[in-house]
């Protein structure tokens, strides 16, 4: 603080306020959940954990989070490089509706693409000719967790993918490199920490997403069982001390995932600044 | 314009708080002044949605004939074990309408529903039940008549987890239940059968309500574990597409209603919510339990509605102890239900 | 010199444009098509649910009086949130782009948390604190104050879930633009909430607007946390996606896809009112 300009006022006020509001709205509940599973012994919440159950939901978990997250990368670039290199028909539409999962209620998401993959449904009953199923399976899960995690990336790339100095693409196609050449070594590099940044959020999301999975799910033990729903009937079983046990893991995993994407964004906001 | 914002964001904090402070006088207020307009809130589960909505019409006429005055009810629903929670945790119902025992006690552990609950209410405070059949495609295609037939391989059973489904309990402990018969009470046998039985699960939903639809919206599987109630709703409104099998022996589903003691009495609501469940016996009351797919308790009435078979064998939850005992064996964490998946 | 660039930029995008327009067409494909499967045809399924039966029916189920509470107090909660978030991400913007101080890392974190933190969790975290388990329970009772299973509840769940919408806009843009202008503002003797107007505000107008659409929409959606929350009193504590699936589990198939068109369009508009700002925002930007 002594070191910055104090010129800039406001610092106290500000920082006063933020600090308040972070304590009721986030701190607070967050201590409540943490105290109330202190009170348990290490070897209790170690057994929790390790619950058989409880495992494989996180494997579920972590695994349809991760390969979603993946898909979401993968298309994330891919949308963000169109809409802001190229110029086609609808791209204002396109850009639009990207944002959608964020304003469709997950619950509906969730009804409506059961109802399209199911093997009734268009989409599922394409597919069910080949024998895949869709719905009720891993496959399902990871659809919905696509839906819910892609804006995630597309909005964290495409700002850096506008502000990305052009010169260096240029000289490189000017000293004759491929195309392929240059997105591989000089535009995907730059990107990185912004794919990144959309990859951790995503799959942040991913994780702990209930609405939407649990209607598409089957919600098979060991096979479609995911973590939040776990919590879900561990409260149903009153049974309070092992669903905070597992909400702990979790917080602990987003908050650990979140770390992790501070430090790539740290990164980013560099390059933003340097694209200017 | 940015000052406005911020005049305007401070203002509208205030009456954030102005409105909370205002809106619990309100409250207040209406408990004393306003005698004639009484509210109810009733936290039941899935499946009574469509009785009580027809009953609390009726009941509110009834209301009114006895004391001239108004009542407003506010039903709440959702699953069992979730609503007896959250009214653990202080969601203010008078009464509550759930769907087993075990339910209302995890409310009365919390303190605020007296012991001998079970006792203030004739027939062990159930005024209506029910029981576990299966929901079939027309036809019967899968020829399935008991439970016997549905271990059968490529069988595809829709149920919804006993873990987080009161409803799914019953089915769990019928299907139990059918075994022990068949092997003359051999334990391991029917875990073995119970868990084949899981084995052709397809679907396990949450709760009763996303089961039936799994099964019809999405079209999944052969066979519905289902509420008697449930299935007669699904069969008014699809005829042509199923049909209910009874098998030879089910479970009698007893659902408990109580009367949530400390909430009547911070509200002034006993005389009110003793009346709204009391009034589920009279014979209107069974009338409207049996107009919506609930056997009645009362047997004459129960005798002039055929769709119920009255030679099915039903069995009470006795048989496995009461059930705080069923619970533990079967449900609790490495339960018998944990232990057929665990085995896989 | 930026115009050389630009015209040098040209010559290469048109010596390139021949060999890349296979490329160019085939993500294009690929975007389209992942958009439409993934985001359009949802949309357009909820929509036709809805209007299977006519127009009476859908003109019904939304006319019903419980539909118009629980939109309500989802416009209600939302507004809650659009403001408590307003205010939140201003201070918390200009506190962590402006100064340097320790632990800044943490407390940018911290603000982070809620969007990847369950909505399960987020709902069970305000049980914990404000419901019967909690010590301060009895004082709430005392004083007659309900904040689970009521509307504080649900508001705070959804401030909760929206809570870093706003900032997390407006950290980047205040970032890059450092902290020059703020400093010879202050330096020539201009009060803290002058130079905010003047110099701060007109630089992220557009990244904050573009943060209160988003925060207004995630609020509206909101699901899972809202749930455990709300008690589900019908025509008191039910929000809009909570009343869809209410009849969704009525078996009130039409009725409950018609509810969640509201929200598709509440949606819809939301996304043009963004489109529109972004548009602005670029021009003026």
């Amino acid at each position: 603080m002594k070191r910055n300009s104090v010129v800039i006022p406001g610092f106290g006020l500000t920082t006063g306020v933020t600090l308040a509001i972070l304590s009721v709205v986030v701190l607070i509940p967050l201590a409540s959940l943490v105290v109330f599973s202190a009170q348990m012994s290490a070897s209790e919440i170690i057994d929790v954990i390790t619950r058989p159950r409880v495992l494989s939901s996180f494997k579920v978990s972590f695994f349809t989070a991760f390969i979603a997250s993946l898909i979401n990368a993968v298309m994330g670039v891919i949308l963000a490089w169109v809409l802001v290199r190229y110029t086609f028909p609808l791209k204002r539409l396109v850009d639009g509706t990207i944002e959608l999962p964020f304003a469709l209620p997950t619950a509906v998401a969730g009804i409506a693409l059961t109802a399209l993959t199911a093997d009734t449904g268009l989409i599922g009953g394409f597919f069910a000719k080949f024998g895949i199923k869709i719905a009720f399976t891993q496959v399902g899960i990871t659809v919905a967790l696509v839906f819910i995690g892609i804006p995630f990336v597309v909005r964290a790339v495409q700002p850096v993918l506008e502000k990305l100095d052009p010169a260096y693409e240029e000289a490189a196609g000017v000293l004759g490199a491929s195309r392929a050449t240059i997105f591989w070594k000089i535009i995907l590099p730059e990107l990185k920490p912004a794919i990144f940044t959309g990859f951790g959020l995503a799959f942040g999301r991913c994780l702990g997403e209930y609405g939407s999975v649990v209607f598409i799910a089957g919600n098979q033990p060991f096979e479609t069982e995911i973590a939040p729903l776990i919590i879900m009937s561990e409260l149903q079983e009153y049974d309070y001390a092992s669903a905070t046990t597992i909400a702990l893991v979790m917080l602990v995993a987003s908050f650990a995932t979140l770390f992790l994407v501070n430090l790539a964004q740290a990164r980013n906001s560099k390059i933003l600044k340097g694209g200017r | 314009m940015n000052f406005k914002k911020l005049t305007i964001a401070s203002v509208a904090i205030l009456s954030l708080a102005l409105t909370a402070c205002e809106s619990s006088e309100e409250k207040g207020a209406s408990n004393n002044a306003k005698v004639e307009k009484q509210t109810l809130t009733n936290v039941s589960y899935d499946p009574t949605r469509e009785l009580y909505a027809n009953y609390n019409v009726a009941f509110a006429k009834h209301w009114k004939e006895k004391t001239g005055k108004d009542v407003e009810i506010t039903q709440s629903h959702g699953g069992s074990g979730k609503q007896a929670l959250e009214v653990a945790n202080g969601l203010e119902a008078d009464v509550v309408t759930l769907a087993l025992e075990f339910d209302v006690n995890a409310v009365r552990d919390a303190g605020l529903i007296e012991d001998g609950w079970v006792k203030e209410f004739p027939l062990n405070s159930s005024p209506y039940t029910s029981t576990i059949v299966f929901l079939v495609r027309k036809g019967n295609p899968k020829n399935l008549k008991d439970w016997g037939d549905l271990v059968k391989p490529g069988i595809g059973i829709i149920t919804p987890n006993p873990k987080t489904s009161g409803g799914a309990r019953w089915n769990y402990l019928a299907a139990w239940a059918w075994a022990e018969n068949q092997y003359n009470g051999d334990q391991e046998k029917a875990k073995d059968f119970v868990k084949k039985l899981y084995g052709n699960v397809l679907v396990l939903a949450s709760g009763a309500r996303g089961s039936t639809t799994t099964f019809i919206e999405n079209g999944q599987g052969d066979v519905l574990l289902s509420w008697e109630n449930e299935a007669f709703l699904a069969l008014k409104d699809y005829p042509n597409d199923y049909e209910i099998v009874i098998p030879s022996i089910s479970i009698l589903a007893e659902p408990s209603v109580a009367i949530v003691d400390k909430v009547v009495d911070k509200r002034g609501t006993r005389e009110l919510a003793t009346e709204y469940l009391n009034y589920l016996y009279s014979d209107e009351g069974q009338h409207i339990a049996a107009k919506n797919h609930y056997r009645p308790s009362n047997k004459e009435i129960l005798a002039q509605y055929k769709e119920f078979d009255p030679n099915v064998n039903l069995f009470s939850i006795e048989r496995f102890g009461g059930w705080d005992k069923a619970q533990k064996t079967h449900f609790s964490n490495g339960g018998i239900f944990d232990q057929i998946y665990e085995k896989k | 010199m930026s115009k050389a660039i630009s015209k040098e930029r040209q010559a290469v995008a048109l010596k390139e444009s021949k060999g890349s327009k296979a490329v160019k067409w085939t993500l294009i494909g690929i975007s389209f098509a992942f958009i439409f499967l993934m985001l359009i045809l949802p949309l357009i399924t909820v929509i036709t649910e809805a209007f299977k039966q006519g127009f009476a029916v859908y003109s019904k189920a939304i006319a019903d009086n419980y539909t118009v509470k629980a939109i309500l107090l989802t416009l209600e909660a939302t507004f809650f949130a659009v403001v408590i978030n307003t205010i939140f991400g201003l201070c918390a913007a200009w506190s962590i782009t402006k100064f340097k101080f320790k632990g800044k890392k943490i407390l940018a974190t911290l603000i982070d948390l809620p969007v990847t933190v369950s909505p399960i969790i987020a709902g069970l975290i305000f049980l914990l604190t404000f419901g019967r388990q909690s010590p301060i329970f009895p004082l709430l009772q005392d004083w007659d104050i309900k904040i689970v299973f009521a509307v504080p509840g649900i508001v705070l769940a959804t401030i909760f879930v929206t809570f870093p919408f706003i900032s997390r806009e407006l950290i980047p843009v205040l970032e890059s633009q450092g902290t020059d202008e703020e400093e010879a503002a202050a330096l020539m003797g201009a009060k803290g909430f002058t130079i905010f107007r003047r110099v701060t505000f007109p630089h992220i107008k557009w990244a904050f607007l573009y943060g209160v659409v988003l925060c207004a929409a995630r609020a509206m959606g909101e699901f899972g946390a809202v749930s455990v929350i709300s008690g589900h009193l019908r025509g008191k504590t039910n929000t809009l996606p909570l009343h869809v699936e209410i009849l969704f589990n009525e078996f009130q198939y039409v009725p409950a896809f018609a509810v969640a068109s509201i929200l598709v369009m509440l949606a819809i508009l939301i996304l043009v009112a963004r489109s529109l700002i972004e548009h602005k925002g670029r021009k003026k930007g």
